[in-house]
């Protein structure tokens, strides 16, 4: 309690917590509309590609005021994104070896130039580097406002041409239909994410970014269908995993924040995919492992069903006609005993009437495919009589 | 052996390495799971180093980062199975994960080392965080050239050895499975290597330039062949002449030798991007532009064919309705090519020009 008090009277956690909550929810709200349109991996590689325009910053303004270096980071991180598509129209290059290219020539390039100022003996430089890996302590009130401002215009713009982005989204070709400038949009949403890529690179910086904008959707996508609920679900998933990465990162010394955040937003999309109500895996499993029980129970029961009819039904027989071992046959026939469907003692057992019931059942359900599957099945044999 | 050449020597295996893997993982579409491995093997180090008693052991880097990197794998493909997470979105949510565990194991328990992370990706400082420093020279240089020798050849052995299998998995899946190449097993041995080669060049030159190597080279090749084996040796040879060069301008610069090769590389790719001449941006544009040429000339003599005496230019540009730059460009192709003779009067067929336009197609 002690600790979410902090937020509010601690200068430096409410100035950490304020950055990582802004981006997890500007990340939240544009990562839905990428994971969604299969670029969840674009907001890596505006990340990564950002690193070249920060030292050029740098380089032809010589300051470090974070709204700069910013903008040329967002200014690189557009240039990339442009460079991609035009690799992408004019080559047969797959998409993904199109995005590692960028990606790692830009960042390599970023990473030369850093080093070529970091030994260019400029005492000024000190700090640059934090933005590879985010330095999310030093974030100030200045930077906060930053943040906000920036991330104000994006979500600014996504509320206000929302039914727009969401057709681009599901049916670009309706969309276009309508007359709606479909690339513009694309470029527009595009740019809307490499904000957001600005507002992280102090936080969580320029590797770990890629989570902050497909995390929150992927959770938020296992609980609903409906994209309105799903951006909201996202922003609050990335405003929760900014805050609780921010606060525990305070409980200790050397607790960086940036990968504390990544994993809570991690950990939330787990439990969001094993848990979420309907999608959640554990439901799936759940449902196999039923399924695959009943389905076994029904064989056995059928088994026995034609032992009893047509011979004996004993352990041994039945043990037989299943080819297991004589003590595991005797188990199964406890099971069928258990659920009323056999009685019986020792050697000799036999079925009861509601077994009888349910075995019929069975064999009705199981004939109607090979009729409907083969029709002259029947036929066949009542022309031959 | 100078420190220069153990640097470019060991420079050129890792590219050598990556080229011979990266190209089949262009041409599977999975460059992207490259990058995902590569930033996924940091944990595996940290956990054997962290196993071995922070001795800076090989043997147990390599198996517990190579033991990352094919856990990352499966569990993106895990993910992706599942049908709750596209492909892309899982390698997303993957390596991050295991990457911030990395980088907080290193914070928590190896503080002492806890600047040196940014030395995991510029990966001049061979063993990043974990050793007692030394500078990149002839201490640590035959070592490194040890492993990714070791490595280039593994993998040189692995692709010659299943190089009918590699391609027909890559290009047939279904057909490889069909014949009982067991597409999957091959999968994951080439998966394993990779995690390899990724882990052995982390050591010796970070991150970036694993990720760099791994796309870029392979990538370039694919630019400039169709056919697979030229595109490997392409990859390797773009691979070797990024090393070279990179490390050039990097002593020029005094900058990051790993960034600077990356760089490099992404410029050679910039030019097989524009140049390549199987479509090549420029050269496309430049074939387009000839044949139109070519073809206006063509036009200019059929015209020219049905009048007998020299037609002036001010006529031809108003009958087809050119810019009088454009009418020059033809003219200029039809002379060079001997159809064409300049007359004071204006334009008039050579005997060749009119053989040419009287001929019947």
């Amino acid at each position: 309690m002690d600790l979410l008090a902090g937020i509010f009277t601690d200068y430096t956690l409410r100035n950490v917590a304020l950055g990582a909550a802004l981006l997890g929810l500007v990340g939240g709200v544009l990562g839905s509309f990428a994971t969604l349109r299969r670029q969840s991996l674009l907001g890596d590689v505006l990340a990564h590609a950002a690193l070249p325009g920060i030292c050029l910053a740098f380089l032809l303004t010589g300051t470090k005021a974070p709204l700069i270096l910013l903008l040329g980071a967002g200014l690189a991180g557009w240039l990339a994104s442009l460079l991609m598509l035009a690799i992408l129209r004019s080559t047969r290059l797959p998409e993904d070896s199109t995005l590692g290219v960028i990606l790692s020539g830009f960042f390599g390039f970023g990473i030369g130039l850093l080093t070529f100022i970091q030994h260019s003996g400029d005492s000024d430089q000190a700090g640059l580097d934090k933005f590879i890996f985010g330095q999310a302590a030093t974030v100030v009130g200045e930077d906060v406002l930053t943040m906000a401002v920036l991330g104000g215009v994006a979500l600014l713009l996504v509320g206000l041409l929302y039914k727009e982005f969401k057709l681009l989204t599901f049916d670009p070709a309706f969309a276009s239909s309508l007359g709606l400038p479909v690339r513009g949009l694309g470029t527009l949403l595009t740019s809307l994410t490499v904000i957001a890529v600005m507002i992280g690179l102090q936080t969580v910086g320029v590797v770990l970014m890629a989570a902050m904008l497909i995390a929150p959707a992927a959770a938020a996508r296992q609980w609903t269908n409906r994209l309105s609920t799903m951006v909201w679900l996202s922003a609050a998933f990335g405003v929760l995993s900014g805050v609780l990465g921010a606060v525990i990162s305070a409980t200790r010394e050397n607790l960086p924040t940036g990968p504390l955040v990544v994993l809570t937003a991690s950990l939330i999309t787990l439990f969001s995919l094993l848990l979420a109500p309907e999608r959640g895996l554990v439901w799936d499993w759940r449902r196999t492992r039923n399924n695959r029980r009943r389905i076994r129970l029904e064989r056995l029961l059928l088994d026995a069903h034609v032992l009893y009819n047509h011979a004996e039904l004993t352990p041994e027989s039945l043990a037989q006609r299943r080819r297991a071992a004589p003590a595991r046959a005797k188990e199964e026939l406890e099971e069928l005993a258990a659920r009323g469907w056999v009685t019986g003692r020792g050697e000799r057992w036999e079925l009861t009437e509601q077994g009888h019931a349910e075995a019929h059942r069975l064999e009705q359900a199981m004939r109607v495919l090979p009729k409907a599957l083969n029709p002259r099945a029947e036929g066949g044999a009542g022309g031959a009589a | 052996m100078s420190s220069d050449f153990v640097i470019v020597l060991t420079a050129i295996f890792v590219s050598t390495a990556s080229a011979l893997l990266g190209s089949f993982l262009v041409l599977r579409r999975m460059a992207l799971m490259a990058d995902a491995i590569s930033h996924a093997v940091l944990p595996g180090i940290v956990l054997a180093f962290w196993v071995s008693g922070g001795e800076r052991a090989t043997a147990p880097a390599l198996l517990g980062a190579a033991a990352a990197g094919l856990l990352t794998v499966t569990l993106v493909e895990w993910l992706t199975r599942t049908g709750r997470i596209k492909n892309d979105a899982a390698i997303g949510l993957v390596f991050p994960a295991l990457f911030s565990l990395g980088v907080l194991a290193v914070s928590l328990y190896f503080r002492n080392v806890h600047l040196d992370l940014d030395a995991v990706l510029y990966g001049e400082i061979a063993y990043a965080p974990f050793n007692t420093l030394e500078a990149f020279g002839l201490n640590l240089g035959p070592e490194s050239l040890w492993i990714m020798g070791g490595l280039t050849l593994v993998n040189l052995l692995f692709v010659l050895l299943f190089y009918k299998e590699l391609k027909l998995s890559t290009f047939d899946a279904g057909l490889a499975a069909a014949l009982g190449f067991l597409p999957a097993v091959l999968h994951y041995a080439l998966m394993s290597l990779v995690s390899l080669t990724a882990v052995g060049a982390f050591q010796s030159v970070g991150a970036i330039l694993i990720v760099a190597f791994l796309i870029i080279p392979p990538a370039t090749a694919y630019l400039l062949t169709q056919r697979l084996p030229v595109m490997i040796a392409l990859a390797v040879l773009v691979g070797a002449v990024s090393s070279v060069l990179g490390y050039v301008l990097a002593i020029l610069l005094d900058a990051s030798i790993a960034g600077m090769m990356a760089t490099v590389a992404g410029l050679l790719f910039g030019l097989a991007w524009l140049f390549s001449p199987v479509g090549g941006v420029l050269t496309a544009r430049n074939r387009r532009e000839r044949q139109r040429r070519e073809f206006a000339a063509r036009l200019l003599l059929a015209h020219l064919a049905h009048h007998d005496r020299p037609v002036p230019a001010r006529e031809v540009l108003e009958e087809f309705g050119w810019s009088p730059a454009f009418l020059a460009q033809a003219q200029q192709w039809a002379q060079r090519e001997g159809l064409l003779a300049g007359d004071p009067n204006g334009l008039r067929l050579t005997a060749r020009g009119a053989a040419l336009a009287g001929e019947r197609p």
